[in-house]
């Protein structure tokens, strides 16, 4: 049994990611604060049942998926949540990489991602279905395995491999729609525009 | 393995979910499909962008609420609590 006392030393490290994927979770400043709190909270009431040893990062998101989940999810769906249709693989590498290069050295696609700014990250990731994105962050941003997914979300791994293939392809749909919103790629390009007469 | 398989577990090689031998033969396909290895690379390459550009930094007030709240610091320290009434220090 690990000591309530040993929480704050061990605990308080992870508030910056925490706060970062509750962020993505409730798309709200407001929402993560409270999400954090509450969450720290029953952390920090619940410690006693933390087996020391065992992954505090993974125990940690477990209780904020959970907290995030019973105070959100009975919110209703919020319009902009669409489940688009499924891009095709490799989506957005055969849309940039058909750009030219506007740097030697470096591919169209590459030069892209390093201008990516924060915000059309973010964005993309906040435009996904609630199941696709918590999958998506807990994967690709906090690097969590299949197994310590399936175990934060509470569903089979299969489950987890579908929502991470799925929201991935989605994210990368959106990370394409953003991009050309905001000017960092040309509006796509048009198949072979008729000379105009 | 051609280019079709080889894409098909793209997440699954870069998250690492792979048995090794699957891992060896995906791996050696890309050493010989240019194409592939250049996809396999943005995949990577996105996949960096997407973990690091996804970071916020917690309000110092809300780090100091949850300080307090599970007891890391004092709310006050206890010399400068107003004395009501005059008598032995609590101690």
């Amino acid at each position: 049994m690990a000591d309530q006392a040993k929480f704050a030393e061990l605990a308080m490290a992870y508030m910056d990611p925490l706060y970062s994927a509750a962020l993505r979770m409730t798309r709200n400043p407001s929402d993560a604060e409270d999400l954090v709190q509450e969450t720290y909270l029953r952390a920090y009431r619940g410690f006693g049942g933390f087996q020391e040893g065992t992954n505090l990062k993974a125990w940690l998101y477990k209780i904020l998926t959970n907290t995030y989940i019973n105070m959100y999810r009975a919110k209703k769906r919020r319009p902009d949540e669409v489940d688009f249709d499924d891009a095709e693989d490799f989506f957005l590498f055969r849309r940039l990489g058909g750009l030219e290069a506007a740097e030697a050295g470096k591919t169209p696609e590459s030069l892209v991602l390093d201008a990516m700014p924060e915000s059309v990250v973010k964005d993309a990731i906040d435009a996904l279905p609630e199941q696709f994105r918590v999958a998506v962050l807990l994967a690709d941003v906090e690097g969590f395995s299949y197994k310590e997914i399936a175990d934060i979300t509470d569903v089979p791994i299969g489950t987890v491999m579908s929502r991470l293939h799925r929201g991935r392809k989605q994210l990368q749909a959106r990370l394409w729609d953003f991009a050309v919103e905001r000017g960092l790629v040309p509006q796509p390009p048009q198949p072979e525009a008729e000379p105009a007469g | 393995m051609d280019c079709e398989q080889t894409i098909r577990q793209v997440y699954l090689y870069l998250d690492g979910e792979l048995t090794t031998l699957r891992r060896w033969q995906i791996t050696r396909h890309l050493n010989r499909c240019p194409p592939c290895h250049h996809g396999f690379d943005f995949e990577l390459e996105l996949r960096q962008v997407i973990a690091t550009r996804c970071h916020d930094e917690v309000p110092p007030e809300l780090k100091a609420r949850i300080a307090q709240a599970i007891g890391l610091f004092e709310p006050d320290p206890p010399a400068e609590r107003p004395r009501l009434v005059d008598g032995p220090d609590q101690a």
